[in-house]
């Protein structure tokens, strides 16, 4: 198998903090991995060095062959691995379309912009924002700029798609809808990496759970496994309720 | 396709104005067109792209005395205007990649003192220069109103030339990168878009027609000092223009000119004394009474008036 993500031994610091720690992981091609771990873990900060916003201060990361540890986010965005921010990051005052479409005109190669702004009226459908897509984004619901948020990172044509907490803020039935999108994107071959703090939701779309606490990487195993993890439950619930949970022979 | 109809009419209707040989009003049209250069090149950089620039002085300057100096070399007059774009263009570029790492601010300080040490250089260059004497240029031997007509159409065409540039710009990859850099360069850049890159495009498209500008003046008022072309306000002024016209639109710093140079002209006549106060107020009530400009205000009213027609 030859891996279409691997991080090797990565480090990002913040002055004296060590927002990720060490961590070595390799992701296949298809895969859909959920990252989770507790508030301040590392995860959004791991989806930065990636896509090169904060690049590694250690370690290397190599994406498709190519190292990129120290490459050029625009470069990175280029060459297939795409992101989206916990915190959504629309251009305010342009319209869906548009905000899909410099996804498409700058990282998905489309040359005419005619055709990228006509591929973003396809995509702003297949999200459901089909109805808005001359609306300035600036004025959606923050669903829909969750979502819109998502078809950017499509019109990308992404190897590699990293979600930042997309469903979080989100109700129950939105929160279906966004997963059975992300499913859709998954069928069409994208690779997916699912920061997400809803433990339900992971578990039931991944196939693979890697868990951040501080910094470090202390599970990365099957959902079944990770559930059942010691190191796991104690990382979430502390150490004495971890205890009093397993005396009860339960699970989270 | 509209646009261009609109700079085809254009150009023709202030065409025909070359024809009077009225001197007030040829030297009128011609700073309503060097103010439309410089008000579009400072759309580039400031409006669309957000990058509040002061440079625009610095570009103007740079440009006419690198042609007064091949002017003074026997270098003819179109080689010097030539060479003054190019050379102001490549000074951009170069000059942007520090820079533009800045923002709001600490961008619009740094570029303010690029004109500040321009000026600084022309000042103690004196054998190339002539220090703070300035530079003559060469007189035409034209009746005054063929000149007044003659330079009235260059600065025209070069208005011409810019607008052109800044309707493929603006329909084009180039200006849509420039606006997704002014709406959030961070979310711009993991989309793909090479910030630098088009920053410093930007950039240089900013300064190449301003250095024209400069250049053409120059042997318009046959005279250049310093003080004169290096002037802060050639780079407060555009920026007011397209303020008034509204911030990284196609044709409202062409508006925002008509507007400045008409105020300017009347404030000028009628207050001597005080103009400079009069005009600084009435320019910020205008920008805080019409913050998107008078363009997109416009529109707005129009859209109002045709919603209630409807
Ligand atoms: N740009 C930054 N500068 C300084 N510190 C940072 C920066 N980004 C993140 N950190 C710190 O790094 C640590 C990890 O933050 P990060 O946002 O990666 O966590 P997270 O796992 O995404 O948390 P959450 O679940 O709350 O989103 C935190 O302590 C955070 O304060
Ligand atoms: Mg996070």
């Amino acid at each position: 198998m030859s891996a279409l993500l691997t991080l090797d031994g990565v480090s990002r610091s913040f002055g004296g903090l060590r927002a990720v720690d060490n961590v070595s992981l390799e992701i296949a091609p298809g895969e859909i991995v959920g990252l989770i771990g507790p508030n301040g873990a590392g995860k959004s900060t791991l989806i930065n060095v990636v896509s090169g916003v904060h690049p590694a201060t250690a370690g290397r990361v190599v994406f498709d062959g190519r190292d990129i540890t120290r490459a050029k986010p625009h470069a990175i965005a280029r060459g297939g691995v795409a992101r989206t921010f916990q915190v959504v990051q629309p251009f305010p005052n342009m319209t869906v379309r548009e905000n899909i479409a410099a996804g498409g005109a700058f990282a998905g190669r489309i040359a005419s912009l005619k055709q990228a702004m006509q591929e973003a009226g396809e995509l702003a459908a297949g999200v459901g924002l089909g109805d808005l897509v001359d609306q300035p984004a600036n004025t959606l619901t923050l669903a829909r700029r969750k979502r819109l948020e998502l078809a950017k990172s499509l019109a990308m044509k992404p190897k590699l798609l990293f979600l930042d907490e997309v469903n979080a803020g989100l109700n129950p039935a939105e929160i279906d809808d966004a997963l059975a999108l992300i499913r859709r994107i998954a069928e069409q071959g994208v690779t997916i990496v699912l920061v997400e703090h809803l433990m339900k939701v992971v578990v039931g779309i991944s196939e693979r759970i890697v868990v951040l606490q501080n910094g470090a990487l202390i599970a990365d195993d099957t959902p079944e496994a990770v559930l059942n993890n010691q190191k796991v439950i104690e990382a979430y619930l502390g150490k004495k309720y971890a205890a009093a949970l397993s005396a009860e022979g339960g699970g989270p | 396709m509209r646009d261009w109809l609109i700079l085809g009419v254009g150009t023709l209707l202030f065409g025909l104005l070359a024809l009077s040989g009225d001197t007030y009003l040829l030297r009128l049209g011609t700073m309503l067109a060097m103010y439309a250069v410089l008000a579009m090149s400072w759309n580039f950089i400031g409006g669309m792209t957000g990058y509040p620039s002061f440079a625009t002085a610095a570009f103007f300057g740079l440009g006419a005395y690198t042609s007064a100096i091949l002017q003074a070399a026997q270098m003819p007059m179109a080689v010097g205007w030539a060479a003054a774009g190019l050379v102001a263009g490549g000074f951009a570029l170069l000059i942007g990649l520090p820079i533009l790492r800045l923002k709001g601010h600490y961008f619009a300080i740094a570029s303010l003192s690029i004109g500040e040490i321009l000026r600084e250089v022309v000042n103690t260059s004196e054998e190339i220069t002539g220090g703070g004497m300035g530079m003559n240029l060469p007189l035409l031997r034209l009746p005054p109103e063929v000149q007044a007509q003659a330079f009235y159409l260059c600065m025209l065409g070069l208005a011409v030339l810019t607008t052109a540039v800044a309707i493929l710009v603006h329909h084009g990859r180039l200006g849509f990168a420039f606006r997704c850099i002014e709406q959030n360069e961070d979310a711009a850049t993991v989309l793909g878009v090479d910030t630098r890159t088009f920053k410093t495009a930007a950039f240089g498209l900013s300064a190449v027609f301003s250095g024209v500008a400069g250049a053409i003046y120059g042997n318009w008022v046959h005279y250049i000092e310093p003080l004169d072309v290096f002037d802060i306000m050639h780079s407060v002024k555009p920026l007011v223009m397209v303020l008034l016209g509204g911030l990284g639109t196609l044709f409202g710093p062409i508006f925002g000119a008509i507007v400045f140079l008409a105020l300017e002209e009347a404030v000028w006549r009628n207050f001597l004394g005080v103009h400079a106060a009069v005009l600084g107020v009435l320019i910020v009530a205008m920008v805080l009474f019409l913050p998107r400009g008078l363009a997109t205000s416009f529109e707005q009213i129009a859209r109002r008036f045709r919603g209630k027609a409807a």
